[in-house]
């Protein structure tokens, strides 16, 4: 099956077109298509799985990856200028012999490659940094086009990494759908939707199994499309529309990142779009440091688009207006994750360009922390449901770019994993809170909900606690996992300023999260609430949550750290996450010293928590208990404008919509649009308009003036001419015979005076 | 069958229409019907002849000149009757052979006013031979004949069947475009007594010898090489010619107005093909025949189309007419077709001519869709539109994978045109300022965003939304079976060019390695 | 005889007859000077043909008085003509020609 990976994209592909070909006809409107497409997709997205934990127990033999890698690091030697063979061939040397243990050379990656392999099962990684998979990943690609006999390819690269996006977006996918199926039922265009579900599936699914940068690329619009399409679903009324172009078009300026950092790249590269040759060369440092930061700089853009990081994250707040499974698959799941995956598999870039390996404070984790932080205030002033989870999945974005930038690779796809789980749990709770009253307003139409719809009660609870990273659920192993590298990577004393916002943003989200708990399950019914029969959902809705609130407690374990306090923890069962999906270092780097792995640190663990509970009591006792000064914004200036502050989300709606957007397509393009009709078509005009006058001026100075003028007045002389001649004429006879005369006596005298 | 081909196939291509225009002279006006039929059993015979060009072309020497013939025609000034077709001219015939039969089909049913069919289709059919002649000229003057043929039926296309300010558009349209071809016979007839001297004294129209003689670097008769000013200033003839065609800011003044006052199968002929007349000439004539002058050129070049994708975004915002925005879109895409081709390399040219393809497909479907609404609506008027997609759903459906299709998204075919365009200008030939480019890069990229900007903005507005008060009791048809079998062919093309550039790329890179030789070999 | 005396007398009867031609109003009378002229240019042609011996002369002078004979047959019917119409043979009187 890891051969043949591409399967799983093509099949919700088909699907996609074959739903909404005959999907009317069919009696459940096409859904049953979908569905069955995501559920085999899911299957095989776990053979692929299994599989690739079975490569990773026992590996092959060095084989086309690491000889293909030797070849590029041996290219490499052409593209780069002024390189010391001694230590590229000293790599290749060490990535083609997999098996043997080479003589030390220089180098930074010697002995522990060969280790690795040689030790047959993988070893552990944790202590010193000496984590040495080499399993290869499994590349199968094919010839896309040639241009300008250069080969461009597309094919699957199936490595941990993907192994783990596809098991969760199927996974997520699935419970989406069956969720929708009660959810969207009815709808005015209930094929339509499944349509673009399966449409994103497989837009998604190929992104994450892409091959090289352009496949990336191009999964990436794919799944702006998808979308554009499923936020503005009910494009009837124009806030959801509007909704939908403000996504597409943020996502489009990210875009310009993403494509100039990819033409960097590929030729950086030296005219390829593969990620192994690209990783491999930025880690052997045989691309100019300055193209990896310009590189990496432009991703990075792309990245806060898609990902929603802070200045571009204002897409995804109302992003909401779209139906609510959507939003749990596209917005918290899985499309949103694409820049974190993004980066992930091209590390080696990132890490090289922002120096991630010294602790000096880089763009991605500055980045990173302010969106955790600023998101999560916002939080606090959103009335509807999905805006506040909208805003804590950018704050969690924030974590895993943060996490990426200190040198945290398996923290941040950890918590990639984790977030997935628990805020598509919560995404769909608040989707079965809102479905009888067709309301997500926490303050109007909620409340006192908690006995009416125990399970959706309890699972949300559940996700919160995940979310908030109280032990044992998931979110805590995660986040933890993150506040530890912050602490730890990066050389020494860490990433201190990180560590801080961290651990502030999860004060703020265990108080957002409460208070959404209280406006929502606590206190009296509200609006639509109280009018409204309140009972829980039919199963296709609750079931799906129950799955991943289980999740949510469950999957923190699969990355119990084995060191510090834990060390008790038994080697078979820790870090197994980490095992199955960390990078080999084929292509990767397994030694730079940053590149390390957090130790369990029991006091930041305590201390995290504590101030995520200190975050929930203060809430509690604010809410629950109306302790603390209520109404202050009425009464004082400062806390009120603080409070406009986050209500106009620090006024960047303002600066996009009304300023950039309006003010291009307003008066920007209506000032270009009248240069173009009275300047530059002005000048066409005026040339013709003169081109006229001046015809009529020659016609009717030159040609008839002159011209004419000298035809009438040949005319005129004539006449006149013949005026005076014809007085000659006088009819007489006798007068012409004189003139005869007359000339004859001349012309006589004339041969007479010749003559002599 | 090959021999025919080979002899025959490409005058048989460009005269065939001509013959079909005599048999409808001989039919009385009256018969609709039987000039419909005529007309469409011509083009059709034309698609045959083009569909036997794409099936026995070797693939393998796309390079090569293939279906080549070369006869006397005016022996005077050695001007010879030279056609071929090689992997950048076989693109473009292929769109111009499909697009004519669609176009007719399309017209089927619905004629512009006033209505004459028997006039319409000849002047179709002319354009046609036209079209065709000027893709497989190989001699200057013959290309050159070809090239002017297309302006007369394009200005009584627009001036007699056009909209309200039509007699404006017309006269624009062909007195904007003679003047370019005005400037362009003076840099023809320089390059003609520029070029070398055969053994019988004569210099040369032919584009393969010229394209030679640029590849040896311009050698004169009497010694020496062509100097760098006289170089200079007959590619400006040519680019006047050519880039007034394209159309390129600032010269593009003419194509909004051609486009809003033509009728539907006028924009999309124009759109489609015609606008390609003029990027296949910096291709195929400019460039190779004088590759030290297009790299003085290409700056300019290149910075006239970058302000090319921005002006005519930020146009299109402004616009308040349907087919007017599309008509400034195209100013935009061809931007990044002049891009790819100021680079001086293959990745660029590649691209562009993969654009070429692409903008014919998508655009010209943007205008068959704005043509429909302007059939059903009566009018094109954005803030009058709206609820396209509750209308007549399927028609919004194609509007808004059109639109999608013309913002670049990959998987469509539009998104080949443009992101290998922009990753060429990273990497431009040698001797070009790569600086300048690479600024050109960046604002390309700028550009996809407004591109999404205008686009969706129109979609917004004219297909979603409910539909106007105007309109919401008008019965409004779907699509008719004649838009279904006019449409199907060209939206299969631009998935499939989309899902598998390879089909393109594969034919046309051999050729522009080929035809960039002289670049990549001078100044190295 | 000298030869002088005969062009001395054909000169003067030429300028009489060209007077006549030309200041004459009656029309016989300018037929009567043309007569006059032609009658001179014989005189002049005998007196050639008389010095030189030649009898060339002698033969064209024939020639001259039988033109001068046909002529005045046509001009006296012109004349008669005139009369006819004009009830008078004043020259003055006939200038339809005038242009």
């Amino acid at each position: 099956m890891l051969t043949h990976a591409w399967i799983i994209p093509l099949i919700p592909a088909v699907s996609f077109f074959l739903i909404l070909g005959i999907g009317k006809r069919l009696p459940r409107g096409g859904s049953e298509i979908g569905l069955a497409s995501v559920a085999v997709c899911f299957v095989l997205a776990l053979v692929v799985a299994t599989g690739w934990i079975g490569r990773v127990n026992h590996p092959p033999e060095a084989g086309a990856v690491a000889t293909h890698v030797e070849e590029v690091v041996a290219q490499s030697e052409h593209v780069a200028s002024g390189e010391d063979p001694a230590g590229t061939a000293g790599s290749a040397a060490e990535e083609g012999h997999g098996k043997e243990t080479a003589a030390a050379e220089e180098g930074a990656a010697a002995t522990e490659e060969g280790h690795g392999a040689e030790a047959g099962a993988a070893e552990e990684g944790g202590h010193e940094g000496e984590e040495v998979h080499v399993t290869e990943p499994v590349i199968r690609n094919i010839t896309w086009f040639q241009n300008g006999g250069v080969d461009i390819k597309v094919g699957t690269f199936v490595d941990g990494l993907s192994a783990l996006m596809l098991v969760v977006v199927t996974l997520i996918s699935l419970l989406v759908h069956v969720f929708s199926t009660d959810y969207v039922a009815g709808d005015r265009r209930y094929t339509h939707y499944f349509a673009f579900l399966s449409l994103f599936t497989a837009s998604m699914l190929f992104f994450v199994l892409a091959d090289n940068t352009l496949q990336m690329l191009v999964g990436w619009e794919l799944v702006g499309l998808c979308s554009f399409a499923l936020i503005g679903h009910w494009w009837e009324e124009k806030p959801n529309s509007d909704a939908a172009l403000k996504a597409f078009l943020v996502n489009r300026v990210g875009d310009v990142g993403l494509i100039c950092g990819v033409i960097v790249l590929y030729f950086a590269a030296g005219n390829t779009f593969d990620t192994v040759t690209i990783n491999t060369l930025a880690n052997e440092g045989e691309i100019r440091h300055f193209l990896l930061l310009v590189a990496s700089l432009s991703l990075m853009t792309a990245v806060m688009s898609k990902s929603g990081q802070f200045v571009l994250h204002t897409w995804l707040p109302d992003a909401m207006a779209g139906p609510t499974p959507v939003s749990a698959l596209i917005h918290a799941a899985t499309m949103v994750v694409a820049g974190v995956f993004m980066i992930a598999r091209l590390y080696g870039v990132f890490f090289n360009g922002l120096s991630i390996g010294t602790s000096n404070l880089n763009v991605m984790a500055v980045i990173g922390a302010i969106t955790l932080v600023f998101g999560g205030l916002l939080a606090f002033v959103q009335n509807d449901i999905k805006k506040v989870l909208a805003y804590s999945t950018v704050a969690q974005l924030g974590y895993m770019v943060m996490a990426l930038g200190v040198g945290a690779w398996t923290a941040a796809i950890f918590h990639l994993f984790t977030h997935a789980l628990f805020k598509a749990c919560l995404f769909l709770g608040a989707g079965s809170l809102a479905h009888p009253i067709h309301s997500f307003d926490m303050k109007e139409d909620m409340g006192g909900l908690r006995k009416a719809m125990p399970k959706t009660f309890w699972t949300f609870v559940i996700g919160t606690l995940a979310l908030v990273a109280v032990p044992p659920f998931a979110g805590f192993w995660s986040k933890d996992e993150i506040l530890a590298g912050a602490q730890q990577l990066g050389g020494p004393g860490g990433y201190p300023l990180m560590m801080v916002m961290g651990t502030l943003g999860a004060a703020l989200t265990g108080a957002y999260m409460t208070r959404v708990i209280w406006y929502v399950f606590f206190g009296e019914r509200r609006g639509k609430s109280a009018t409204h029969d309140m009972h829980e959902n039919g199963p296709r809705i609750v079931i799906p949550l129950i799955i991943l609130a289980g999740f949510a407690t469950l999957a923190g374990f699969t990355n119990l750290p084995d060191t510090g306090a834990l060390s008790f923890v038994p080697e078979s069962l820790a870090l197994r996450f980490e095992h199955f999906v960390e990078p080999t270092a084929g292509y990767f780097p397994g030694e730079l010293p940053s590149f390390g792995h957090p130790e369990f640190n029991i006091l930041l663990a305590v201390i995290s928590t504590a101030v995520g509970l200190a975050g929930v009591v203060v809430a509690y006792l604010w809410y629950f208990k109306g302790m603390g000064p209520h109404g202050l914004t009425e009464r004082n200036r400062y806390a009120r404008a603080g409070y406009k502050v986050l209500e106009n989300k620090y006024g960047l709606d303002i600066l996009y919509t009304d300023v950039i957007a309006g003010g291009t397509k307003g008066p920007v393009a209506r000032g270009a649009y009248w240069v173009n009709q009275n300047v530059i078509d002005g000048v066409v005009n005026r040339v013709a308009s003169s081109a006229r006058w001046s015809g009529e001026w020659v016609y009717r100075r030159i040609d008839q003036g002159v011209v004419d003028n000298v035809v009438k007045g040949s005319g005129m002389a004539a006449e006149g001419s013949g005026e005076v001649l014809r007085k000659a004429q006088t009819g007489k006879v006798q007068a012409y015979g004189a003139y005869l005369f007359l000339g004859a006596a001349v012309l006589a005298a004339i041969f007479v005076v010749i003559a002599s | 069958m090959k021999d025919l081909l080979n002899g025959w196939g490409a005058t048989a291509a460009v005269f065939l229409p001509m013959v079909g225009i005599a048999v409808m002279m001989l039919i009385p006006r009256s018969e609709e019907t039987l000039h419909k039929v005529v007309a469409l059993v011509t083009s059709l015979a034309v698609l045959a002849v083009g569909i036997g060009f794409l099936a026995s072309f070797d693939y393998d020497k796309t390079a090569e000149m293939q279906f080549f013939v070369n006869k006397t025609w005016i022996e005077l000034i050695n001007s010879r009757y030279i056609v071929g077709i090689d992997g950048i001219s076989l693109p473009l015939i292929a769109l111009t052979v499909l697009v004519v039969p669609l176009v007719i089909i399309y017209s089927w049913n619905h004629f512009p006013e006033p209505h004459n069919p028997k006039a319409f289709l000849m002047l179709i059919l002319i354009l046609e031979t036209g079209m065709v002649g000027t893709f497989v000229a190989q001699d200057l003057l013959l290309f050159f004949v070809f090239f002017e043929l297309v302006l007369l039926p394009m200005y009584f296309m627009i001036g007699v069947f056009g909209g309200e300010a039509r007699k404006y558009a017309s006269l624009k349209f062909f007195l904007y475009t003679a003047f370019g071809s005005a400037l362009m016979i003076v840099s023809i007839l320089a390059t003609y007594f520029l070029s070398p001297v055969n053994g019988a004294g004569d210099h040369t129209f032919s584009m393969i010898a010229l394209a030679d003689w640029g590849a040896a670097g311009n050698p004169l008769t009497d010694g020496g090489n062509l100097v760098k000013a006289t170089g200079i200033l007959v590619f400006g003839g040519f680019f006047m010619g050519f880039g007034i065609k394209v159309p390129m800011f600032p010269f593009h003044t003419w194509l909004p107005d051609a486009h809003t006052q033509a009728p539907t199968v006028g924009s999309v002929i124009l759109a489609a093909v015609l606008l390609k007349l003029g990027t296949y000439g910096f291709v195929r004539i400019a460039i190779p025949i004088f590759p030290e002058a297009a790299k003085w050129w290409a700056p300019i070049i290149g910075g006239l189309a970058v302000i090319g994708i921005i002006y005519g975004a930020l146009g299109c915002l402004a616009q308040t007419d349907m087919k007017r925005l599309i008509a400034f879109s195209s100013v935009a895409h061809m931007g990044y077709v002049m891009l790819g081709i100021s680079t001086l390399t293959s990745f660029g040219t590649n691209a562009a001519l993969f654009g070429m393809v692409a903008h014919g497909l998508i655009t010209g479907m943007l205008f068959f869709i704005a043509g429909s609404v302007k059939d059903r609506f009566h009018t094109l008027e954005i803030k009058r539109l709206g609820g396209l997609l509750l209308q007549s759903p399927r028609m919004g459906w194609l509007f808004a994978f059109s639109a999608m299709a013309s913002l670049g998204l990959p998987g469509l075919a539009g998104f080949w045109g443009e992101f290998p365009a922009i990753l060429s200008a990273y990497d431009p030939a040698d001797g070009l300022n790569v600086a300048l480019f690479r600024f050109f890069m960046v604002v390309a990229a700028i550009g996809t965003v407004f591109a999404a900007g205008y686009l969706l903005w129109l979609l917004q507005r004219v297909a979603f939304g409910t539909p106007s008060a105007e309109f919401e009791h008008e019965h409004i048809h779907d699509m008719h079976l004649t838009d279904y079998l006019a449409w199907a062919p060209m939206i299969v093309a631009i998935l499939v060019l989309g899902v598998y550039p390879g089909l393109l790329f594969n034919i046309t890179d051999g050729a522009v390695i080929e035809s960039l030789r002289a670049i990549a070999g001078s100044n190295s | 005889m000298l030869l002088n005396q005969f062009l001395l007398l054909a000169a003067v009867l030429f300028c009489i007859g060209v007077y006549g031609v030309v200041s004459r109003r009656n029309g016989v009378l300018v037929l009567m000077s043309i007569e006059l002229i032609l009658n001179s240019v014989n005189i002049n042609l005998v007196a050639f043909s008389a010095m030189t011996g030649a009898v060339s002369g002698q033969v064209f002078a024939l020639f001259v008085i039988a033109v001068a004979a046909a002529e005045v047959g046509v001009g006296l019917a012109i004349v008669l003509a005139i009369f006819r119409n004009y009830r008078s043979v004043d020259l003055d009187d006939v200038d339809l020609m005038k242009g």
